[in-house]
């Protein structure tokens, strides 16, 4: 058996994947091997079969016209665009999400539909062309009427809000997106021990952890020794 | 009757309706003394070490919702799976003009999947708030009845906490807790400029083995998916599971319970239960019945239970069946702490809740209220879900540029999306947490036209809070801000008023309903006597927290576990003495 089938057959017990890379001995290669693992048997994230059925029934329906389609994936990435850490907002995925979320939350639809076709009516009366049609700087010229609610006339009222929630889907989209949650530097979700805040950032906020805390709190040496007590209820340390 | 019951032959000693926490420990105290039992629970097997039912250590971009709420009410990865406020098939009903949400959860474990696992113990006091303010009603029992079946409960479950030396925060057999994180730092040192305390949680999640059967936490923060290293608390992994491998334990899923059977003398016989895979009645046996399906649930069990000799239904001689129905107080705010703007990355998810906590610190004799609250808190860099980064048109001003200038509201770009990075795990968030004073007047009753998918006459609830709890949600709004701005942080929205309670939730939001069946010793006034045991039906016992008297301050998981066990432990003595 070589070391992948082991690692699956090992994944499989019902002492499960977090109980076994929790435990110690296992090298930087076994975890990821077995992160692989579960990664390639995870399509359904513990769904139940009613969920999986609603969760492919909502994939399987389509709401954004093409026209509609692009024009979101266009703002998308105006909202989020590529910079020097990540990519932009499509190559993320976000114009997928936002298409599944029009169905998962039915009352988005008319407001961003509506706001589509109001952005189009803005810009035909400005450019005598659909939004898709304008160049960069009409575009631009459009999208800073309704993107700064604080500085958006009275009348621009329709577009501040269709532009908010906009704003909202997309900038989500991104920051829960695999791109997104690396350009974040989310450091969690994986097996480890908390061993408390970083000495080197406990220094650069001026805080620290006082006696008391640092002798009370969990020790990373103790961590698999079996607890007892005294009749008084102290910790044998 | 008319309708056809499949009964089996079979007499167990003990049947439990309910897989929860009272229900689990029930099966566990009661099978490992040898009785056979048979544990009845209205939702399907669940076990998180099961890759089926798996969602720990999942990515958020794995939910095509992102982890929103629209399917599983706590979000897409919860491990509640079939759970919620409106459950399909499921409905109840309520006074016009009243409030109510009903929280269940259809599965193994029932809500200890998704709970918090905040694990307080009542004290002294807690269990004597008449003598004290005059309101509700004392209970039978004080701190000394239970202390030592929350000593054991600590050392059989294992929670994570201090021994404080606090009155009414009793100390127990602790764990030792993990380190705060940095925004807790900020919130200790706030609270130590708004003389509030702060002190390390106690939560039911283990930092060192109490056992060989369990691990020990690897710091995921995602006990509310549940762990499939049961490295927290849940009936179903720690309690049922071991009980059906060492004793004669035998688990029904999908058996929704109708009533509770009776004999000509009014002795419980057993229950009847639709089996929701096949909608078929079946009748199991037993000597004792014990309920544990939940404060509502059980209640509704013994309300449609009505016989000639139980009329008004099973031990509701008294009427009090349904009545003191009563919920923890919940409001919260949150706000921006300028010094977590912009921080330094590192992998600080910690176990799945906040690392520390405030218990009621006031003397509530110098209060316009009458009963205490807690308080919990949020934030850190947790794993980004849907909803992070929304909310740009009214926050993006509270991050400022190296000139001090703060960024426009909304926008759109790379400057956007650099905001959006330094907004990250800057913000914190309060509740309270607290104590109503039951009524008599809030209760639960049978609608009496309304039934559920199996024809079983639904719960229609009647809930209004009192001044009491108006007053102490306004009191809660007071302290979300000094309390946040002590810490230095830039408050986010406005203060609830008056208008909406103070940003009171509404009853049931807070999931910690008891009451429905409380003990007592005047049977008049009670349905149950101190051990849980119905006056008027010595063979049937609540261990939900139903049987609770009056709330405490206190989360109820940890008063329904040791409730359990010494009900459990009275079953097997009367057992023995041939009592029941």
């Amino acid at each position: 058996m070589n070391r992948r089938e082991h690692l699956k057959l090992l994944l499989a017990g019902s002492a499960g994947a977090g109980l076994f890379l929790s435990t110690t001995g296992c090298s930087t290669e076994d975890i990821e091997e077995s992160e692989r693992i579960i990664a390639e048997n995870s399509g359904n994230y513990g769904r139940t079969e009613v969920e999986m059925a609603y969760n492919e029934r909502l994939k399987s329906e389509t709401f954004f016209t093409t026209s509609e389609h692009q024009m979101v994936e266009m703002l998308s990435d105006i909202i989020i665009p590529v910079d020097d850490i990540s990519g932009g907002a499509t190559e993320a995925g976000v114009a997928d999400f936002i298409e599944f979320m029009m169905k998962d939350i039915p009352s988005y639809q008319i407001p961003v539909r509506g706001g589509l076709m109001w952005l189009d009516n803005e810009c035909r009366k400005r450019f005598n062309k659909p939004f898709l049609e304008c160049t960069s700087t009409e575009r631009t010229q459009m999208i800073d009427e309704i993107a700064w609610p604080e500085q958006a006339v009275e009348e621009m009222g329709y577009g501040v809000r269709f532009f908010n929630l906009m704003r909202n889907l997309v900038s989500t989209g991104f920051f829960t997106s695999q791109m997104g949650i690396r350009d974040l530097g989310y450091a969690g979700n994986s097996p480890g021990f908390w061993d408390g805040v970083p000495d080197e950032v406990l220094a650069a906020h001026g805080l620290s952890y006082d006696k008391k805390t640092l002798d009370e709190c969990l020790q990373v040496d103790e961590r698999n020794k079996l607890a007892e007590w005294d009749e008084s209820g102290n910790l044998i340390r | 009757m008319s309708l056809e019951i499949k009964t089996s032959d079979d007499i167990y000693d003990v049947v439990i309706v309910g897989s929860g926490a009272g229900g689990g420990m029930a099966a566990k105290i009661l099978g490992d003394a040898g009785l056979s039992v048979a544990v009845l629970e209205a939702g399907g097997d669940y076990d998180p070490a099961k890759e089926e039912y798996r969602t720990q250590l999942r990515w958020t971009w794995e939910s095509p919702r992102r982890g929103a709420n629209t399917v599983r009410p706590f979000g897409d990865f919860h491990a509640d799976r079939a759970g919620g406020w409106e459950i399909d098939g499921e409905p109840y009903t309520r006074t016009s003009g009243t409030e109510f949400d009903w929280f269940r959860s259809r599965q193994l474990g029932g809500r200890t999947n998704h709970w918090g696992r905040i694990s307080l113990r009542f004290g002294p006091k807690d269990f004597k708030r008449k003598d004290q303010d005059g309101l509700g009603e004392n209970w039978p029992i004080g701190y000394e009845d239970i202390k030592p079946y929350y000593d054991k409960v600590d050392k059989l479950i294992g929670v994570f906490g201090t021994n404080e030396g606090l009155e009414d925060d009793p100390d127990g057999f602790f764990l030792p807790p993990p380190k705060p994180r940095l925004h807790e730092l900020y919130i200790k040192k706030g609270g130590e400029r708004a003389n509030i305390p702060v002190i390390p949680m106690r939560m039911s999640v283990l930092t060192r083995p109490v056992n060989n059967q369990r691990g020990v936490c690897f710091y995921c923060n995602q006990c509310s998916r549940a762990c499939n290293a049961y490295a927290d608390f849940s009936s179903g992994t720690c309690l049922v599971q071991p009980a059906m491998q060492r004793g004669k334990v035998n688990l029904y899923t999908l058996a929704m319970v109708r009533e509770v059977t009776t004999d000509d003398a009014g002795k419980a016989t057993g229950v009847i239960y639709v089996n929701k895979a096949d909608m078929q009645h079946h009748h199991v046996k037993a000597r004792s019945v014990v309920l544990g399906a939940s404060a509502c649930e059980s209640a509704r069990i013994l309300l449609n239970s009505k016989s000639p000799a139980h009329p008004d239904g099973l031990a509701n001689g008294s009427g009090v069946v349904g009545r003191y129905l009563h919920d923890s107080t919940g409001a919260g705010r949150s706000a921006i702490l300028p010094e977590l703007i912009d921080r330094e990355r590192y992998n600080e998810d910690g176990v799945g809740g906040a690392h520390v906590y405030s218990p009621w610190w006031l003397d509530n004799a110098k209060q316009d209220f009458p009963r205490g609250y807690h308080l919990e808190f949020g934030g850190g860099m947790g794993m980004p879900m849907y909803g992070f980064g929304m909310n740009m048109e009214v926050i993006r001003q509270y991050i400022k540029d190296e000139m001090g200038n703060p960024s426009p509201n909304g926008g759109y770009g790379a400057g956007l999306k650099r905001d959006i990075r330094k907004i990250y795990g800057s913000t914190v968030g309060v509740v309270g947490r607290g104590e109503s004073v039951a009524q008599y007047d809030n209760y639960c009753e049978i609608d009496p036209y309304t039934v559920d998918k199996f024809g079983i006459p639904v719960l229609r609830f009647h809930y209004n809070w009192t001044d009491h709890e108006v007053r102490q949600a306004k009191h809660m709004q007071d302290t979300f801000e000094e309390l946040l701005t002590s810490m230095g942080g830039e408050l986010l929205g406005e203060k609830a008023g008056a208008d909406t309670q103070y940003g009171l939730e509404a009853p049931g939001r807070i999931i910690h309903e008891v009451g429905t069946t409380r003990m007592g010793d005047d049977p008049d006034s009670s349905v149950l006597n101190e051990y849980g045991q119905a006056h008027e039906c010595d063979n049937l016992f609540v261990v939900d927290a139903g049987t609770f008297v009056s709330q405490a301050d206190k989360n109820p998981t940890w008063t329904i576990l040791a409730l359990s066990w010494r009900t459990s432990d009275y079953i097997i003595d009367q057992m023995k003495k041939g009592s029941i």
